[in-house]
């Protein structure tokens, strides 16, 4: 397909994989771990964009794909001492799955409705969660360093982990970029603007919005598997922490709702701020005060962020920029 | 059998005051169709009222409230000017945001001064037994209050001058201009009641339980599932369905544990949504 | 085959009858003009044949084949397009990207590239071709209506229902645009044509029907239609209309 000719898709990619590389060729794990946690942000963001940007439907609760992802890879882990990326791949499907059989009836409300209902959703799986013996309970599970063994130690794991979010970021990218050049990207944007509308043109709007929300909700799996792999311990709070879901929300804002590059430019952005701010103890919780200010000004006056902005502004830009 | 009437009570008086703050919810969305996400951390600043009040000034937590009623009304009309009226007549999901925006500022910069440790304001009212029903004091007093609050609001929106206009402006904003009400004015008066009735209501709360900065969103999430199930801008409704799902909960504890009460109300909101969203008693308009 | 037929169909909304046992056929190549007075139901019956409102009694056939009870993107497939009284663009997409939008899945499902092919064709029909990369929303009224009128088009429907497109049209635009029907009625394509400007559906339109109050009045030829009674009675609430149907007569 000619999106895949690209002279924006590839350059972008390209560009990424080589700031990726870059944390290990020169070793500097600190680095790594920023970048780690950047990469994810990236994924979070990219795959909130796609139902949120394109298809319209602001999800406040995207987050429970990340924790349902993370748990069900770290139980498949640590009881069948299943390998990372199997386990990965596995909890992808089966959060598209749970996306696919919720998906149905919550894209059927409108608006502010949906947004609510991907809240009740989240917290009610994390006290599903917190509640369900077989992953732990409200204790959640953890790994005995040993797990560790298969993959050739702690630093090798470490390694293996960045190098799995780096390439699902990427898959991540691409995918949401085929998807806004594809025929399909344009029916979600048709429902986007105005659903009534797009079906009178053809456009089969439930199973639209489905597709895309279960697309979505395969990323944010791999990330969650990934993630709670190297932390090694996985609880019901900080992998349905609602908070980490508005924080993604607020890059895609920030960064451009509905681009491809406004994502990654929101989440380093928004990721920048944060640490700069965290290495004041006494602002450490203040980045949320920022946030909160970001998006402010953002939903105010500038509704299409970052990328946005420059691509309306900008003739060059928004031929080039995605 | 005892045990169930004594959860019931405690449940349905509860229900009262988490009915308050859903009719604060309810309010806003009635009059100008915007749903406030700030309403959860208002509710906490409520709670922190009286604690400063009361543990920095020694002042009683009765006349704390006061204050708290005036910040609740004060805070409301400054979110308004501030992030909601450039965008009040924009998509519902640009409210929605502005809205989250100022709960997350308020979170952040109220993390930041008061931490989140626990905290507790101590006040004893004795109790009250009827038999196997002990009714402690400061839940009387704050159903007594709650319900006070919720009376004085009926006779302000039914029986004064500005409550006329909230309503006229809750139902036809342009007629209402049209008839020289200056619609700008009521709406920030009336997001103000709004955040004065979860601000009031998150002082009673003090006086009931232990509580965080964070302890708002539980009590957000609550005002969701009552404000939905009544019928979201209909505050009868929403003082019904906190005495409802305040039974619900009281009941519910004697036949699941405690840990899978939030997965009923969870599930109730979703399943409300999915099935009824115009609420049992249905939405206005 | 007949295009379409419409048989006894009723429309209620709760205690409003919106459409009274209306029958009407159009055939390939024909174009109909609908006309009546404001709140005829005319585009009620739009809806109706669309899938937007659900019938309440009669059957919508297309094709020989029933469409009432079909969604609105099942019609659209199957070849039927419409445009909107108050027109409704995708905002924030480009004239093209609207057209294509058409094009894709509407009868003819076309892929990606081609369907921006059709688009570009379409736009020219139409004579929006300048403003092809244009925001929808920057458009002024008219060409709004055009764009309506080139994303119907864009999906090669075998059946157009047009409503008021030539509403807020100069005289010059006017001619164009029936034009643009003549060329597509040529293509046997169906056009029912909702309009307010009398002298335009006269001149292009094969055979008229009238409603008023949801029920079908009168119809016929133009000529039979302009000198009928009970059409000009249901159009004397607006005199003007009234004269100029005198006119036609004469």
């Amino acid at each position: 397909m000619t999106a895949l000719r690209s002279r924006f898709l590839w350059p972008l990619l390209g560009l990424i994989a080589l700031v990726a590389a870059l944390p290990l060729v020169t070793n500097a794990a600190s680095q790594r771990e920023d970048f780690f946690l950047i990469f994810m942000l990236v994924i979070l963001a990219s795959s909130l964009n796609i139902i949120m940007g394109y298809s319209g439907y602001v999800s406040f609760g995207h987050i429970v794909f990340f924790g349902m992802g993370g748990y069900v890879a770290f139980w498949l882990m640590f009881t069948f001492q299943t390998h990372l990326l199997v386990a990965a791949l596995a909890a992808g499907l089966v959060a598209s799955a749970i996306a696919f059989l919720i998906g149905a009836p919550i894209l059927r409300l409108r608006g502010a409705y949906f947004a609510l209902a991907t809240i009740g959703i989240n917290e009610a799986m994390k006290s599903l969660v917190t509640n369900f013996e077989p992953f732990g309970g409200a204790v959640g599970m953890f790994f005995n360093f040993s797990v560790y063994d298969a993959y050739g130690g702690a630093r090798s794991a470490a390694q293996l982990a960045y190098v799995a979010m780096a390439v699902v970021a990427l898959a991540t990218i691409f995918t949401s970029f085929v998807i806004k050049k594809s025929k399909f990207g344009l029916a979600l944007m048709a429902i986007r603007e105005d659903q009534d509308v797009a079906m009178v043109l053809g456009v089969d709007p439930a199973r639209a919005k489905v597709q895309a929300y279960v697309i979505s909700a395969f990323f944010p799996a791999l990330a969650g598997a990934i993630f709670f792999f190297k932390s090694g311990i996985i609880e019901p709070g900080p992998a349905f922490e609602l908070l980490r879901s508005i924080e993604a929300l607020v890059m895609v804002m920030l960064g451009g709702i509905g681009t491809v590059a406004g994502p990654i430019v929101g989440a380093a952005v928004y990721e920048w701020l944060r640490s700069t701010l965290i290495t004041t103890p006494a602002l450490s919780s203040f980045h949320l005060f920022i946030a909160g200010l970001l998006l402010l000004v953002v939903v105010l006056f500038v509704t299409a962020g970052l990328v946005g902005f420059l691509r309306h502004r900008f003739l060059a830009v928004r031929r080039y920029v995605e | 059998m005892e045990a169930l009437i004594a959860s019931s009570v405690d449940g349905l008086m509860l229900g009262f005051v988490y009915g308050l703050a859903a009719m604060g919810l309810t309010l806003i969305f009635g009059v100008m169709k915007v749903i406030n996400l700030a309403h959860g951390p208002i509710i906490a600043l409520g709670m922190f009222v009286i604690l400063t009040l009361t543990k920095s000034f020694g002042l009683n937590p009765y006349v704390a409230l006061l204050v708290a009623v005036a910040a609740g009304l004060a805070s409301g009309i400054v979110i308004y000017w501030v992030a909601v009226r450039r965008v009040i007549d924009a998509p519902e999901l640009t409210t929605l945001l502005a809205t989250f925006s100022v709960n997350l500022m308020i979170i952040g910069v109220g993390t930041t001064v008061f931490t989140t440790s626990p905290r507790a304001v101590d006040v004893d009212l004795g109790a009250l037994r009827m038999g196997a029903v002990t009714i402690l004091g400061t839940k009387a007093l704050a159903v007594l209050i709650a319900a006070s609050v919720a009376v004085a609001l009926y006779a302000f929106l039914f029986r004064t001058r500005s409550g006329k206009s909230i309503r006229a402006v809750a139902n036809n904003r342009t007629a209402a201009e049209l008839m020289g009400i200056d619609s700008s004015r009521f709406l920030a008066l009336s997001f103000g009641i709004g955040t004065m009735l979860a601000m009031t209501a998150g002082g009673l709360l003090a006086t009931l339980f232990s509580f965080t900065i964070l302890s708002g969103g539980t009590y957000e999430t609550k005002s969701f599932v009552i404000v939905v199930l009544g019928g979201l801008g209909n505050p009868t409704g929403a003082l019904l369905g906190g005495v409802i799902l305040g039974l619900l909960e009281g009941v519910s504890t004697m036949f699941i544990p405690v840990s899978w009460v939030p997965v009923l109300e969870y599930a109730i909101f979703v399943l409300i949504l999915l099935v009824r969203p115009n609420g049992l008693l249905g939405a206005r308009r | 085959m007949t295009l379409l037929e419409v048989k006894g169909v009723t429309l209620r909304f709760g205690g409003l009858v919106a459409l009274d046992d209306v029958s009407f056929a159009v055939e390939p190549g024909e174009l109909v003009g609908l006309i009546g007075p404001n709140g005829a139901g005319k585009t009620t019956l739009f809806n109706a044949i669309n899938g937007v409102y659900p019938i309440t009694s009669g059957t919508i056939a297309f094709q020989g084949m029933r469409i009432d009870g079909s969604p609105s993107h099942a019609v659209a497939r199957l070849g039927v397009a419409r445009t909107h009284q108050v027109v409704r663009p995708l905002a924030d997409l480009t004239v093209r990207e609207n057209v294509t939008v058409g094009a894709c899945f509407g009868r003819e499902g076309l892929g990606l590239d081609a369907a921006r092919a059709a688009s570009v064709e379409a736009l020219d029909i139409v004579g929006l071709a300048s403003k092809r990369d244009e925001l929808a929303a920057k458009l002024n009224v008219s060409q709004k209506k055009r764009l309506e009128l080139a994303r119907a088009l864009a999906a090669h429907p075998h059946l157009l229902l047009a409503d008021e497109v030539l509403a807020g049209l100069n005289a010059n635009e006017v001619a164009e645009m029936l034009g643009v029907f003549r060329t597509v009625r040529e293509q046997q394509v169906g056009i029912v044509m909702i309009e307010h400007l009398m002298h335009a559906v006269m001149n292009v339109s094969d055979r008229v029907v009238v409603l008023d109050h949801g029920a079908k009045i009168a119809e016929g030829s133009p000529q039979q239609i302009s000198s009928d009674p009970k059409v000009i009675e249901a159009y004397l609430g607006d005199p003007k209309v009234a004269e100029r149907f005198m006119a036609e007569a004469r």
